[in-house]
Parts: structure tokens; sequence; C-alpha cells
């Protein structure tokens, strides 16, 4: 059983493709058909010129604060790809290409961070909640997924996204075990990418690994590459055959890092050495992706120039198309509260909506 | 129909509804097999089954966190927190989410769920078993309250809020759960939420109340028998019955409201801020509040002190009717 032989307290971290983009681990390499290999790419790609431009946009004023993916593309498009289209994804809010592989739109996506709840309105068939801010809840989220799945005897599973720091959060004990005690169909993806917004991780975590963690409550924990979109993959494979069987949650430890801010309000110079960021700009997994599909002629270098020069249009299209939307209208911020507007509701919105009519003016009456 | 205590009433609409609807699942601390500390889902993991009724480890925020995944993914989540003084773990899961997927997601999710939650003083307990917290649910947009008074309501309201398409938070007054019986029909009904009743008409003085305090109002007015009072039962706090609370001002012109709640932001505040707004020249005195006092409730040796009773009720009710302006 693949998770016996990574043990989480011994350092011992499954990886099958290196930084080079070479199988170091031929055993464990799967197979994945050429076209799948390629949507995983694509998508990859496609987060990561999205995300370049979300942080010029940014800069330009055209769009609020964005939180930043750069260097975690495979910890992200990994798991969707080993996930189904039944399964649950729970977002934590550092989660753009798994968004994406998933099938949330472009725009919706960037809607959402342009300001606009129906960012997070996903199509009827897209399993995926919506981006979820107070760190840490979403585990439990998941696990009541994961809880229906099972009573109802849906195959399906629940693939929850935490970062580092949110592993520190009562909520994630409380998930996990509450997952565990029940052997739920939920995996667990910590994207370790070494900082809570400033706070490195070694600095409010003394665990040595965070895969460790899943011993507390008996279920199997390992710590992944999770620059590399193969050892993702296999991992959460695995985790998913597990978890239908019934035979509980895994925890999957990405060991990635966060090559730009924490968001676009974070100047990440402050807390951390350039010379950090090199070091890991050399593990990108993009380009180790790459070497991997032209190394099996499934790529070339001049499809690779025409694919980021595609993406490059479709996201500048899509942020025009996202800027036109606009302001909210006024009913909106009103009729989602509850099924049916209250009359209290009612009220409050034709208030504003006769002040709105009458331009402020009143006379005195 | 057979007389029912407001226990048997819970326990009986949670069992009803269970056997109509397979999605309904019911679980929290010590819920499943000894069926709850106060007894109210006795007997229903038996009938129902471990999957459906089930004991939870002590998380109030994994039982309602789990509680907001089971209600998008097609389950009918009825989740019990042992007293209202411990569901402030589940806080944040209740303010930051299950408030607000209906809105957050543009209805594309929504969470039919109820969360259940005895509250109140009067039962001589320890530290953090007899808030009334009120304010701290109907504050929130997203949630409803609900608080039954009498066994026929208990039944009704409850079944009501497990068929709403939004949450629910259900508070049940504790220490009348056992107090006294009433004629409950055996089927399943609804008591519309929303709604306030008219527990008695009246045309001197409006009295409003929910939960336990509602039969201490109706005492109290057994001491001033010259005094025609129409007493409001809310039963939703929120979102709160504004046309029931006018019209009874418009009819009375003086008010008093009662609540163990305590005094300051208490939900009094809101409903005199309502009467101010709606019917103030109908007023022919200012509108009273006879509430906790903004203390943290004593224990048992000084609780008599905090609790509202009748006598005191009364002697409000005077002060109010001999106002002349």
């Amino acid at each position: 059983m693949l998770f016996e032989k990574f043990d989480p307290l011994k350092g011992e971290m499954l990886q099958i493709l290196d930084h080079k983009g070479i199988i170091i681990n031929d055993k464990l390499e799967p197979k994945i058909a050429k076209e799948k290999l390629l949507k995983m790419y694509k998508t990859m790609v496609l987060g990561r010129v999205a995300d370049e431009k979300a942080l010029q946009f940014q800069r330009q004023g055209r769009m609020l604060t964005y939180a930043p993916n750069i260097g975690q593309e495979a910890a992200q498009v990994g798991p969707m790809a080993a996930a189904k289209d039944e399964d649950w994804l729970v977002l934590a809010f550092r989660e753009f290409n798994a968004m994406l592989y998933k099938g949330v739109t472009l725009e919706q996506a960037f809607l959402y961070w342009y300001g606009n709840e129906l960012g997070s309105k996903y199509d009827d068939n897209v399993k995926v909640l919506p981006i979820n801010v107070p760190i840490g809840s979403q585990i439990n989220h998941a696990a009541g997924l994961a809880y229906a799945s099972k009573l109802q005897k849906k195959d399906e599973v629940a693939i929850v996204f935490i970062g580092d720091g949110g592993t520190s959060h009562g909520e994630f004990h409380e998930g996990v075990n509450f997952a565990a005690t029940y052997d739920l169909p939920m995996i667990v993806i910590i994207q370790n990418n070494q900082y809570a917004i400033s706070t490195p991780r070694h600095k409010v975590i003394k665990s040595k690994t965070l895969a460790q963690k899943a011993i507390a409550y008996d279920i199997f924990g390992i710590q992944v590459d999770g620059n590399d979109p193969l050892a993702m993959f296999v991992a959460v494979e695995e985790a998913r055959k597990r978890a239908i069987k019934g035979d509980g949650p895994t925890i999957i430890e990405a060991v990635t890092y966060r090559i730009g801010p924490h968001t676009t309000s974070d100047n990440p110079k402050l807390y951390r050495e350039d010379k950090e960021v090199e070091e890991w700009s050399k593990k990108d997994p993009i380009f180790r992706f790459k070497r991997y599909l032209i190394d099996k002629k499934y790529w070339t270098e001049k499809a690779d120039e025409q694919l980021y020069e595609e993406h490059k249009q479709t996201v500048l299209e899509t942020f025009k198309k996202v800027e036109e939307t606009g302001e909210v209208p006024l009913e909106d911020i009103f009729k989602y509260t509850y099924e049916k507007m209250t009359s209290n509701l009612k009220e409050q919105m034709a208030y504003y909506q006769e002040f709105l009519d009458k331009k402020g003016e009143n006379n005195g009456k | 129909m057979a007389n029912k205590t407001i226990l048997q009433a819970i326990n009986e609409a949670l069992d009803q509804a269970m056997e109509k609807d397979e999605s309904i699942v019911v679980y929290g601390e010590d819920v499943g097999y000894e069926g709850g500390v106060f007894r109210t889902t006795a007997g229903l993991q038996k009938k129902y089954g471990e999957g459906r009724v089930f004991d939870t480890p002590i998380a109030e925020a994994a039982i309602v966190g789990s509680a907001v995944g089971m209600a998008i993914n097609g389950l009918k989540p009825v989740v019990e927190m042992q007293f209202s003084g411990f569901s402030l773990p589940a806080y944040n899961q209740i303010v930051t989410h299950v408030a607000r997927f209906r809105n957050r997601s543009r209805g594309k999710y929504h969470l039919p769920m109820v969360i259940r939650m005895p509250y109140g003083g009067g039962v001589k307990a320890l530290e953090h078993h007899s808030e009334s917290l009120e304010t701290l649910y109907a504050h929130i947009p997203g949630l409803k309250l609900v608080i039954p008074s009498t066994p026929y309501d208990a039944k009704g309201l409850l079944i009501a809020a497990i068929n709403d398409p939004d949450p629910v938070i259900f508070m049940e007054p504790k220490r009348i759960y056992r107090a006294f019986k009433q004629e409950v029909p055996d089927e399943l009904y609804e008591v519309p939420l929303g709604k306030a009743r008219i527990a008695k008409k009246g045309e001197d003085i409006t009295i409003i109340a929910w939960g336990a305090l509602v039969r201490e109002v109706e005492k109290a007015m057994e001491l001033v028998p010259n005094i025609n009072a129409e007493i409001i039962d809310l039963r939703t706090i929120s979102p709160i019955d504004q046309e029931t609370i006018i019209n009874s001002v418009k009819k009375t012109g003086r008010v008093l409201i009662v609540h163990e709640a305590v005094k300051s932001f208490g939900p009094a505040a809101e409903i005199i801020s309502i009467i101010n707004e709606k019917a103030f020249v109908y007023l022919e005195a200012a509108p009273r509040r006879l509430t906790g006092f903004d203390i943290t409730v004593p224990l048992p040796k000084g609780e008599n002190h905090f609790i509202i009773e009748p006598k005191q009720i009364a002697y409000e009710v005077k002060n109010i009717m001999a106002f002349k302006a």
C-alpha cells in the first residue's frame, strides 16, 4: 500500500517527477492518457497566465485584492485530475487552478475577485463550494458532504483544500476527527506553501510535517512533492480508492511554495529573502511538467509558445467581459438572503429605491 | 389528539418528520443512544438507525459545519446544541456560513437545516446553562429564529422549521419542557414561521413575550384582573411579525415587552424601535421593557433575583397603565 511506504515522521516524501522533469520513480509513474495529461498542463498554464494578468489588473486598479497561485499549480491540478466529476471540491481561497480544472469558468473565477457574488454561482453540474474565507472552517463542510455521500450510498468523495496555516485552526481538528470517526470519504489536501501570510510555518507549528497530524486520528497522512503533478495525482488517486471503499479520510500534505505575495495587498520582501524565492523557482511545477510532456513527445516548444499566446488572449477577452458586468443591481443584494424576501427586506429595499428615485430631494416632506 | 408536554411534542415532531422524509438526520452530543440530555430525541436512534440519528464528538463547530455540507448534499440535518450557552464554538459556522451560503452562491446552494438548542434560565443550573441569546442569532441576516411557548406550537413550528428551505435556529424553553400539557394533534402539521400568535385578545395594553415568559405573563394578568391586556406570543423572533405588533399597539396605545435576555441591545429594543417607526402617534405611554439585567446569569443561589416573576410583570403593567401624558 502506497501510503505505508512514506512515513511522515521520517520525512519520507512521495516524488515521481524531479524538478528537472525526469521520472525518478518509474514504478509509481501513473498511466494517464495523453489527452488528460495535456488538459492538466493546459489548465496549469492558463492558471499561471491568469494569475500574472490578475496581478497587473489589480495594480491598474481594475480588480480587487487577489490571491495569486504562482508555483502551486501542480498541487491543485494533480488532485483534480485524479478526481471524478461526481466528487466535491471544497475550497479555501488559493485554488484557482483546481477550480478551473473542476469546471468553474475563468469568467466566474474572475468575477468573484472582481467583487461580484455571481462569480460563486457556478454552473449547475459543477460540484464546487464557493471560496471560503474564514480559515479552516471548510473542513467541516467537506466532512458533512462526505457524511451525506456515505449515508446515501453515493460513490463520491469530498476533496477539501486548506493551507499550512489553516491546520492550526481548531476546526481542522474537529473536521478531520469527525471524518475519521465515521470513516468518511474525504481527502484533505494541505497546500503547505511555507507561509501563513508573513509567518513561516516553522514558527507557528511544532510538528515536523503536517502529514503527521493524521497519526492522531488513526488515518493515513502523506507528504507529497506538491510541485510534482504526477505525485499529487497518484496520492489522490490512492486516497480516493480507499475513501470509496469505506477506509476513511486521508491527509495529503503538498509541499510547495507561494512564489507570489499572499494577496495583492501583501509585500513578501518584508519577510523573506529573494534567495529563498529563487531556490523554489527552480522547482517550478510547470517547467518540469513541460519537460515531461516533451520527452513523451506529447508536446513541443512551438505548441507551448502558441498555448501561452492563446491563453493571454483568452484572459484579456474574459476579463474585458467581466469588467462590462458593472455594478450589481440593487435587488440582488437583498434577494438571496432568504428564499423569499421578508417584508422587512422589501421595506428596506423600497426605502432605498425611493431615495435613489428622488435623487435625495424630498423638500423636507 | 392527546395531551402532551413540549418535550413530547418536540420528540413527536422529529419522529414523524423523520418517518415521512428519509433525508432528515438528527445528531449532536448524546443525541443518539441516550436520546439527549433532556430526552428530546429519545427512541429515534432505535427506530431510524445510527446512520440517521447519531452521537457526535463534543465539537459544536463540527456539528454545525458538517450540517452545512449535509444540507448541500441532499440531507436535511436537524442538529442539537446541548445548551444554547454551548452554541458559541459553533457561532463562527453559524454566522459566517450557515447564514450566508444562499447569498454567497447567489442561490446555487441553500441550507435546509435546523439548529435546536434549549435556552433560558430558571432550572437551577451551572454556569453557561441558562443563557437567553436571542440577540446573537436574531441579529444575523440569513437566519430565522423561532421559539415556541406551548406544546402545540412546539410541534407545528419545529415541523415548519424542518420544511423551511432556509436555516432555522430553534430555541427551546427548557424551563417548561415538562411544565404543562396541552392537546396536540397526532398528525403532522405546520405552524407558519414569521407569524406571532395572539395568546389573548385585549384592549388596554399590548404585552409581547415568547418562550417560557408567555406563561409568566398570563399568570401576571391573573393578578390584575381589571386590566384587559392583549398578549402576543411572538413565536418567531426573526423575521419578526411587525404587522401583528403594530396592529395591536394601534389599538391599545400601551406596550410592555418581557424577555429574559439581557436588556441592552436586546430584542425589546428592536421591537420598541419598530413601534416608534410605525405606530408613534398611537402611543399613549412610553413603551417599556422588562428584561434580564445586564449581568451574567447568576448561579442558582442568586438566580431568583434575575428571573422575571409574574408579580414583577404585574407591577410593570400597572406602572404603564397609570401613565398619563
